[in-house]
């Protein structure tokens, strides 16, 4: 059957080149593997070089499969399901990328060209190890160009296609038919929740992160290969410190997503798509200061090894947690499942990535050198060993926890999260906390080897004397409240409140003192200044974070969460409703729905909602700001809420409507009543009185801001309600060529619709009428809290990213000119992004 | 005292505590029968929304109070008790995770858990009811 309209020949092009992707990649990964078994110099070089063609070829057949996705998603192809699937007219440019990335196989994409792009730096920087590093990273090229192939090879289908055509995916009758483009309007779009800049961003950033971990993986297996046991740590630390940056930002990208425009309430909520990519940071954390140890020392090699191996295999891991749908349950991700085959591919993927390094790992154990001499404890190797331990545990406690649903799958058990998930991560790594907070103020002021302990102490004096001063200024003044989990883990917030603080001292005064002021070299300080500055920014915001949309008991204190009176939990009510026009005291604000509109695209509403901030006594409005949340109303009365948030340095007013369906809306019974009243007259409703002030004819401004288009008149009117309050209201009439326009005026307060309906026949009084609703007319149920000194976290973040790069430039020995151009460009980006940006 | 041993001592106090933790932390998917024999103690659901029965939710009233009644695949069902906004698209799900503890006849249910077809994209049924809408 011959189709009308469809353009077939962008999808055979981009898949002859997924085709080509693959057998390149296939070739250049066995061409680099017998280079690397070569001795002989040329020989070997002839091998590389035969390689390098077919990762060249591969990088321009990978680059073409994108653009011609992109191609098919900019002219809106619908006859593909990539385009059916995710894009649609309506929405912005911007979004185009988002869609790509929205689809599994579009981030599978994004994760081959970063490994292109890595390539490539690596062929021209890695020298002598690039043999057996491409083998690796060629080799990974082949697994990710099979997620996206889509072929059958021996009746298996091998991947997901992204050029598969909706008439073959989906079933529909109009199918049937030659002219079904011409009937299908337009694509299902990007899901509203994925409408964010940070979706444009994000996935790139995290991925670049995932994909660079391979790097140090490859270094160590490049290690064992040439039996150079230890040579490959050092030409691998630039990349695991670049690795450590990125994926660090990718991650908390995702957390200030999370923060902007979900209504979690929050950026961190150990979830297990979270914790999936900060598993891997943690342990590439851990191996970069074991590689450190190692290079200054000699001690640690094995454990490198193992933490540089462990990266790579976790990132595996996550990928196969996150996209086989096998968390299910657990998470408020949407997973997709991905079918069988593909869920096969991806274990596979992990499986021999996994077991075939490991086992080369254990076979050579023995041979890898390890100095037999054990470390002296005022060493500040064996502590920076220490604490990648204390890094790795917590990330095997972080990833045994995730995956109970792999548990319960392979041993048929059905364990459960437990009640309070974000607590039971927060009582262990607040413990963690407090010991790397620790560790890294103290470890940086002891030497390699040996450290004359008097000396340390003198200069750790002043530190400890700050960060002591701090948090007890901090425990007065400004108190943590999380007081819902007890004392003891108030206790051990404020233990790992003075651990960050004090770790900020120790390695602002470590520049000072112990680099005397060498900035160059600071790199890992300023990491650390940088890490613990965000945990200490996490602790406080987190800890005194407050809900101000409660009604109940906001005066006095509920120590343990349980409410005395009804034995519920103390968050039983943390929405509040707000009728329109009528304020509402919310924390130290009065809060007033002023007035909702809609937004460009279909069903996004923004509601206007006015925060004001009274002085006590003078009743002046010291503060006055207005947020705009907006929500998507959907099909079948479903809504997705974005939250919009106000930004001080000290801390964010954050607020989401939690509901918005309002089925009364427009049903409303109440019947106008004319009264024909005169000048100072009065008119009674059920709930207080009216009384007609005056008539003022041709008005220069009106109350609802429209351009007069011919005379007008209005009638002023004062409403008295039954408890003394006064509201104005003031209908007007206008007459020009469209009509007679009556422009009635709302009273929500009282439920009241004014109408000017006209004057009397002798024209002696006015028509006044007046409607009353007896149903509630217009409201939304909103959730608001304080976030205080959040921006801590993303500063914080912002310190440490810099810092590991600082560490990057000088190890990989940059120019000082490429160095500061870099340094330069990370720094205002991630200021601009985290900080300004919104 | 060794070095080594002070590494070995470390790990197996850090490895003890987390176990230790992780052991309390459990919880449980129950059945509605079962969970009714844990007064009090706090399990996990799966049911659905009984749609025969209407629920109860005011939000001009009360946004915080949301009732309704919940069947799980054995066919017991239980009143359902949540103090917090009606989550969208609670009728539209398939399948209810609800987590809380049952008081008496009641579940109070501390947090639920959607499973709605029209989130997963991929569902080809959605996708199939879509481009049944498309044809005019």
């Amino acid at each position: 059957m011959q189709f009308e309209g469809e353009h077939l020949w962008i999808g055979t092009l981009g898949h002859s080149f997924i085709l080509i992707a693959f057998t390149a990649s296939l070739l250049s990964t066995i061409a680099y593997f017998i280079a690397s078994q070569k001795q002989d110099a040329a020989e070997k070089y002839s091998w590389i070089k035969y390689a390098r063609v077919c990762f060249f070829v591969e990088v321009a057949a990978v680059l073409s499969v994108f653009g011609c996705i992109f191609y098919i998603c900019s002219h809106h192809y619908l006859e593909y399901l990539y385009a059916y699937k995710h894009t649609s007219k309506e929405l912005e440019f911007k979004y185009l990328l988002a869609c790509i990335w929205e689809d599994q196989s579009g981030s599978f994409l994004l994760w081959t060209i970063w490994h292109c792009v890595l390539g490539i730096v690596l062929i021209k920087k890695a020298k002598e190890w690039e043999a057996p590093v491409m083998t690796v990273v060629s080799f990974a090229q082949v697994f990710l160009a099979m997620m996206i192939m889509g072929v059958y090879i021996f009746g298996i289908k091998i991947g997901n296609s992204p050029f598969v055509l909706t008439r073959n995916e989906i079933n529909g009758p109009i199918f049937g038919r030659t002219d079904y483009l011409s009937l299908i309007k337009d694509g299902v779009g990007l899901n509203v929740l994925l409408r964010n800049y940070w979706m444009v961003i994000h996935p790139p950033v995290l991925f670049l992160g995932f994909a660079s971990t391979i790097i140090p993986f490859a270094f160590a297996y490049a290690g064992i290969q040439t039996k150079r046991f230890g040579d490959w740590v050092k030409p691998a630390i630039p990349y695991a410190l670049f690795s450590a940056a990125v994926l660090g930002v990718g991650i908390m990208m995702g957390g200030k997503w999370a923060y902007e425009s979900l209504s979690f309430g929050g950026y961190w909520a150990w979830d297990p798509v979270e914790n999936a990519s900060l598993v891997p940071w943690l342990i590439l954390v851990a191996g970069l200061h074991t590689m450190v140890v190692y290079k200054a020392t000699g001690h640690s090699l094995r454990a490198s090894y193992l933490f540089a191996i462990l990266t790579f295999v976790f990132i595996l891991y996550s990928t196969f947690l996150t996209r086989t749908g096998i968390l299910g349950d657990t998470s408020v991700h949407a997973f997709t499942e991905a079918g069988k085959a593909m869920n096969v591919l991806i274990l596979l993927f992990l499986v021999i990535f996994g077991i075939t390094s490991l086992v080369l790992f254990f076979i050579n154990i023995k041979k890898i050198p390890a100095v037999h001499k054990e470390e002296t404890t005022s060493s500040r190797e064996f502590w920076m060993f220490i604490a990648s331990l204390v890094f790795f545990l917590s990330a095997l406690f972080i990833s045994a926890k995730t995956s109970i649903p792999v548990i319960n799958s392979v041993f048929g058990s059905k364990l459960a999260p437990p009640e309070d998930v974000e607590f039971s991560y927060n009582k262990v790594m607040v413990l963690v906390a407090v010991i790397i907070g620790l560790l890294s103020a103290i470890t940086q002021y002891l030497k390699y080897k040996d450290t004359p302990i008097k000396n340390t102490v003198k200069k750790l004096a002043v530190p400890t004397l700050i960060a002591l001063v701090t948090t007890s200024l901090l425990a007065i003044f400004y108190p943590i409240t999380y007081h819902k989990q007890g004392p003891g883990f108030l206790g051990a917030l404020y233990f790992a409140l003075f651990a960050s603080i004090y770790s900020v001292a120790a390695n602002a005064g470590y520049i000072w003192s112990g680099l005397n002021g060498k900035l160059k070299a600071a790199g890992g300080s300023i990491a650390h200044l940088g890490f613990t500055l965000m945990i200490a920014g996490m602790l406080i915001s987190a800890g005194n974070r407050e809900v101000i949309s409660t009604e109940k008991f906001k005066d006095f204190d509920i120590p343990m969460g349980i409410d005395p009176l009804t034995k519920q939990q103390d968050n039983a009510s943390e929405n509040m409703n707000l009728i329109r026009q009528v304020s509402k005291k919310m924390g130290p604000y009065d809060v007033t729905y002023l007035y909702d509109s809609a937004g460009l695209e279909t069903g996004k509403r923004y509601y206007h909602l006015l925060f004001q901030r009274k002085d006590a006594n003078t009743k002046q409005v010291k503060e006055s700001f207005v947020l705009n949340p907006d929500v998507y109303l959907m099909k079948n009365n479903n809504m997705s809420s974005n939250p919009d948030t106000k930004n001080y340095l000290s801390h964010d007013v954050f607020t989401y409507i939690s509901y918005a369906l309002n089925p009364d809306r427009d049903k409303d019974t109440g019947q106008y009543k004319i009264s024909e009243v005169a000048e100072g007259d009065t008119i009674f409703y059920s709930n207080g009185f009216m009384v007609l002030n005056n008539v003022t004819k041709n008005p220069e401004t009106n109350k609802f801001k429209i351009a007069l288009t011919g005379p007008a008149v209005v009638a002023n009117i004062t409403i008295t309600a039954k408890d003394s309050t006064k509201y104005n209201a003031a209908p007007m009439i206008m007459i020009d060529s469209m009509g007679i326009n009556q422009i009635d005026d709302t009273i929500y307060a009282q439920n009241l619709y004014i109408k000017f309906a006209g004057i009397t026949t002798d024209q002696k009084k006015l028509k006044i009428a007046v409607k009353e609703s007896d149903k509630m007319i217009d409201f939304v149920t909103i959730k608001a809290y304080i976030f205080p000194y959040i921006n801590l976290v993303w500063i914080g973040l912002v310190v440490m990213a810099i810092g590991l790069i600082m560490s990057m430039i000088r190890r990989a020995n940059l120019s000082s000119k490429t160095g500061a151009i870099v340094l330069i460009l990370v720094a205002v980006g991630l200021f601009y992004m985290f900080l300004l940006a919104n | 005292m060794k070095r080594s041993h002070i590494v070995i001592l470390v790990a197996i106090a850090i490895a003890i505590g987390a176990l230790i933790m992780l052991s309390v932390d459990f919880s449980t998917y129950d059945t509605i029968s079962s969970a009714r024999k844990k007064q009090g103690k706090f399990v996990h659901l799966i049911a659905r929304l009984d749609k025969t029965i209407p629920m109860d939710y005011d939000p001009a009233t009360n946004p915080n109070y949301l009732s309704f009644v919940a069947t799980d695949s054995l066919g017991a069902s239980t009143k359902v008790v949540y103090h917090n906004t009606k989550p969208a698209e609670l009728e539209q799900s398939e399948r209810i995770v609800l987590k809380g503890k049952m008081q008496g006849d009641v579940f109070e249910c501390s947090d639920i858990l959607l499973k709605c077809p029209s989130k997963y994209k991929d569902d080809k049924k959605v996708l199939e009811k879509t481009v049944g809408e498309s044809k005019l």
